[in-house]
C-alpha cells in the first residue's frame, strides 16, 4: 500500500484484487441466501 | 487470547485486508463440516418420520453453517495456541491473513444466520438445539474447559456429538433415546481419537499449554483411557442395530469396525513407553476417522438404500 499527497489510500495491486474476491464472494452468498429463504417460503406455504 | 496485528496500516488509522474468500473457508473447519454432514444427514434419514427434500438439505446447510461457525470462533479464540502448534499455526488468524475481528464477526453473524435457517427450513426446537451446539463448542470448551482440564476432550466432545441429535430433531421436533444412541457413538469416540492425536502431538499441546491427557496424566494413564473408551464405544455402535433402528448391514460393518478399533487400541495400550514413533498412535487415529466415516455411510446406506433392495431393517 502507498499513500498519496493528497493522503487519499491507494490499493496495491493485491490488496484490491482480494477486495474484488470478497465483494464477489459477499454478492454470491447474499443471493443465495435470498434464493434460499423464497424456497424455503414457497415450500412451506404449499399445500 | 491474543490479538495479532494482521492487517496493513494506513496513515489514516485504518487497516487493509489482505484475505480472501479462501481464508473465511478455512476458518469454516471443512473437514469437520464433512463429518457433521455426514452424521447429521444420518440422523435425518434414521429418524422415523419425514422432511420435504428441499427443507432437509436446506436443514443439513443449516447445520453445516452452524458448525462452520463454531470452528471460526474457535480460530478466533484460540488464535494464540494455534500459532505455537505446528497443526495449527497456518490457520488464517495466526498467519495474519484474517484479523480476529474479522473471524469473531464472521462467527456470530453465521452463528445467527445458521440457527434462524434452520428454525425456517424445520422447527424452532432443532434451531435451539443447534443454538445451544454453538455455544457449547465455542463457550463452554474453548473458552472453558480446552485451557483448564485435562478432560477438555470428553466434555467438549459433546459439541461434536449433537449433529446427529439435531438432524434426528429437524425431522421430529424432539430427542429420543435412538437419537441419543448416536450423540453416544460420537461422544465415545471423540477421546480416543482425540488422545491418539495427543499422543503424537504431545509436545505441541505442552508448547501451547493445553492440558491434554497425556502432558497431564502422562502416556501409561492416557493409553489406558484410550484402551477403556474403545471397549465401551465398539458395542455402543452396534446398538442401532440390536435397537431396531439399522439394519443387519450396518450391524456387520459396526461389529467389525468396532473389532478392528479395539484391536489398534490393544497395540496404542502395548506400545512400548517411550516409543518416539509411536506408529500404533498415528495409525489408531487414522482408522479412527475412517471407523466414524464408515459407521456413518452405513447407517444413511441401512437407511435410504437398503429398503430400496428389499435388504434393510
Amino acid at each position: 500500500m502507498t499513500v498519496a499527497s493528497d493522503d487519499r489510500v491507494r490499493l496495491t495491486e493485491a490488496e484490491k484484487s482480494a477486495r474484488r474476491k470478497r465483494s464477489i464472494a459477499i454478492a454470491i452468498v447474499l443471493v443465495a441466501l435470498v434464493a434460499i429463504f423464497y424456497v424455503v417460503s414457497i415450500v412451506k406455504m404449499a399445500p | 487470547m491474543t490479538l495479532l496485528d494482521t492487517t496493513t496500516p494506513t496513515t489514516t488509522g485504518g487497516t487493509i485486508s489482505l484475505a480472501e474468500p479462501r481464508d473465511f473457508i478455512t476458518l469454516l473447519k471443512p473437514r469437520v463440516m464433512s463429518l457433521v454432514v455426514l452424521t447429521a444427514v444420518a440422523g435425518l434419514v434414521v429418524s422415523p418420520g419425514a422432511l420435504h427434500p428441499t427443507l432437509a438439505v436446506i436443514s443439513i446447510l443449516a447445520i453445516a453453517v452452524g458448525a462452520g461457525a463454531a470452528g471460526a470462533l474457535n480460530m478466533w479464540y484460540d488464535a494464540d495456541i494455534d500459532a505455537v502448534m505446528t497443526r495449527t499455526a497456518k490457520r488464517p488468524v495466526p498467519m495474519g491473513r484474517v484479523s480476529p475481528e474479522a473471524a469473531l464477526s464472521f462467527g456470530l453473524i453465521l452463528s445467527i444466520l445458521s440457527v434462524m435457517l434452520l428454525g425456517l427450513a424445520s422447527n424452532w426446537f432443532a434451531a435451539a438445539f443447534l443454538a445451544f451446539t454453538i455455544f457449547f463448542y465455542a463457550v463452554i470448551y474453548t473458552m472453558g474447559l480446552k485451557r483448564s482440564t485435562p478432560q477438555n476432550i470428553v466434555i467438549g466432545g459433546a459439541a461434536g456429538a449433537f449433529p446427529p441429535m439435531i438432524g434426528w430433531a429437524a425431522v421430529t421436533g424432539d430427542a429420543s433415546v435412538n437419537s441419543f444412541i448416536l450423540f453416544l457413538i460420537i461422544f465415545l469416540w471423540t477421546p480416543p481419537h482425540f488422545w491418539a492425536l495427543a499422543l503424537f502431538k504431545l509436545r505441541d499441546y505442552g508448547d501451547a499449554g493445553v492440558p491434554m491427557l497425556p502432558n497431564v496424566a502422562g502416556e501409561r494413564s492416557t493409553k489406558l483411557q484410550i484402551f477403556a473408551y474403545s471397549v465401551v464405544l465398539a458395542p455402543v455402535a452396534v446398538l442401532p442395530w440390536i435397537l431396531g433402528f439399522a439394519g443387519v448391514a450396518y450391524g456387520a460393518v459396526a461389529t467389525v469396525l468396532g473389532l478392528n478399533f479395539v484391536r489398534h487400541a490393544w497395540a496404542v495400550l502395548n506400545m512400548a513407553d517411550g516409543d518416539e514413533r509411536m506408529i500404533p498412535a498415528k495409525k489408531l487415529f487414522g482408522f479412527s476417522i475412517l471407523y466414524l466415516f464408515g459407521l456413518f455411510a452405513m447407517l444413511i446406506v441401512d437407511a435410504a438404500v437398503a429398503p430400496l433392495l428389499g435388504l434393510g431393517a
